[in-house]
């Protein structure tokens, strides 16, 4: 009897696996962190005006979370602070727990959403710079995510050259839900902007104020209902760029969906392609079949990962797919985390491992 | 099998849990309701630390628009993507027969029977008043 009663501590995983983690939420500790970034005019408009969004109760998301702040329940440090806002905890229980080589941080609650274009244009600014100063400084293995109004191109154009003058950006954030499909010419001066700035488009699941995720049929009942309209919105994506033709004017430009899922992939692009062979007079512009643009163009981040029953057929839909546009993202701190250890039930072999796990991430963001 | 003495019997109040190492494997101690359950702390789906997560009841419905909670605090919800358990079987509520938790033998036995042995009491000062939480491993 020989027995060790002690407190849990996060000890480091006995794992010679080291990933790149492509979804990463970092938060303030509050609010008011991000008020020495605004210019005055702005700090009176957030204190006499406050946010607008379009949605009722602007403070929170749109559908209840099962978990306070969509959190894992063990994310909350323990120094106080909402998960995710303590690099210290983030340090012990994510970066160096899980062998985190580099991680790409996604902002949220950035400013997009905002039905005042100037101040969201205005909070995007001060969470770049927050961003820089918090997180980017103090980590070198962290890289950042530059944050625009997808609805005010003149404001995002500007940002991205500011803000992409550091390296450490390594692409430009939209949502997915905009006011327009993504593909439509009102974005395409961002497009331009972040090709030149030579940084891929990252769209991570959100931007979902006003617009139902049953994508017209109406307001959902259930955050089950919720959770998986991911997967619409990031099939209106790829088929809004495609078709728009941005790709035709754009050739160099980089698109990677984050928390999109991807077994979705597949049978989008033999859709398309059947439909364009029958349909393709309506889009002259586009030269190829819809499937070799996204082949080409599109990136697919694994969280939160497909489960079927036979964990096999997933690494079927990855070959359909192409082995080399799929990247590996944790989601860290929210409550769908994966677990770089435990996220593939069948076993992956070293070529495929590297891959998934650094290899197209460390190509696509320009990671050493 | 050895038996290992792993808590005092009044540390755990009930609805509580108590982290213990036995043999470097990681278990969680349950009290529910007074009785002691010990699960392996790792969630069989992605390895969460089951302790960090909650004790729920059972959300149960007859037919849409009918609810009723049972068995309340019988539950462990994983702390990651709320995978339940029953703290009583180890058994996943959704996936009983495939998905479960490795569970361990539980009992309570008085410090005066400790001392009689076969037990060797390493890290434990054993008092014959106060009663004691035994894993059998």
């Amino acid at each position: 009897m020989n027995i060790a009663i002690r407190e849990q501590k996060a000890d480091p995983q006995a794992t010679r696996l080291t990933v790149v983690d492509c979804d990463i939420h970092p938060q303030v500790r509050s609010p008011a962190d991000l008020q020495k970034y605004l210019p005055e005019r702005w700090r009176k408009h957030q204190a006499t005006f406050s946010n607008h969004v379009r949605q009722a109760l602007s403070e929170t998301l749109s559908y209840p979370r099962m978990t306070p702040d969509v959190a894992r329940r063990d994310a909350w440090p323990t120094n106080g602070g909402p998960p995710g806002s303590d690099l210290e905890f983030m340090r012990q229980q994510h970066l160096d727990l899980n062998g985190v080589e580099y991680g790409v941080l996604i902002a949220l609650r950035n400013g997009g959403t905002q039905r005042n274009v100037d101040y969201g244009s205005a909070l995007c600014r001060a969470v770049n710079d927050w961003q820089v100063e918090y997180w980017l400084d103090k980590e070198p293995r962290l890289r950042g995510s530059l944050a625009v109004h997808p609805e005010d191109p003149v404001g995002a154009v500007k940002e991205i050259e500011r803000a992409s003058a550091d390296k450490r950006f390594v692409q430009v954030l939209l949502p997915p839900r905009m006011d327009e499909p993504a593909g439509r010419r009102r974005y395409w001066p961002i497009y331009e902007a972040a090709v030149r700035a030579g940084l891929p488009i990252g769209m991570h699941v959100g931007g979902v104020g006003g617009h139902p995720c049953t994508a017209g049929s109406g307001a959902a009942s259930y955050y089950i209902e919720e959770h998986h309209s991911l997967v619409p919105a990031m099939q209106a994506v790829v088929t809004s760029m495609v078709l728009e033709g941005v790709f035709e004017h754009f050739p160099d430009l980089k698109v990677a969906l984050i928390e999109g899922s991807f077994a979705w992939v597949p049978s989008l692009t033999w859709r398309l392609d059947k439909q364009w062979a029958r349909l393709k007079e309506e889009v002259p512009h586009l030269t190829r079949k819809p499937s070799e643009y996204v082949r080409e163009h599109f990136w697919f981040t694994t969280q939160p990962i497909d489960e079927p029953d036979d964990p096999q057929q997933l690494f079927d839909v990855m070959t359909w797919i192409g082995w080399d546009r799929l990247m590996f993202s944790t989601d860290y701190p929210h409550w769908d985390f994966d677990d770089p250890r435990y996220v593939f039930k069948a076993k992956l072999d070293e070529p495929h491992r590297s891959m998934l796990f650094r290899d197209n991430a460390k190509a696509l963001y320009g990671l050493k | 099998m050895a038996r290992h003495v792993v808590a005092k019997a009044d540390e755990i109040a009930p609805g509580n849990n108590k982290l213990v190492t036995v043999k470097g494997r990681e278990i969680g101690l349950f009290n529910i309701k007074g009785q002691y359950y010990a699960l392996a702390n790792k969630c069989p789906h992605e390895g969460a630390s089951l302790c960090r997560g909650t004790l729920v009841g059972l959300a149960e419905s007859d037919g849409p628009g009918h609810y009723r909670l049972t068995r309340q605090g019988e539950l462990l919800k994983c702390p990651w993507h709320g995978w339940e358990f029953d703290v009583r079987t180890g058994q996943s509520w959704c996936d009983p027969n495939n998905t479960y938790v490795r569970q361990y033998a539980v009992s309570v036995e008085a410090g005066s029977e400790l001392l009689k042995g076969p037990y060797v009491l390493e890290t434990f000062q054993v008092a014959v008043e106060e009663n004691y939480v035994i894993i059998e491993m």
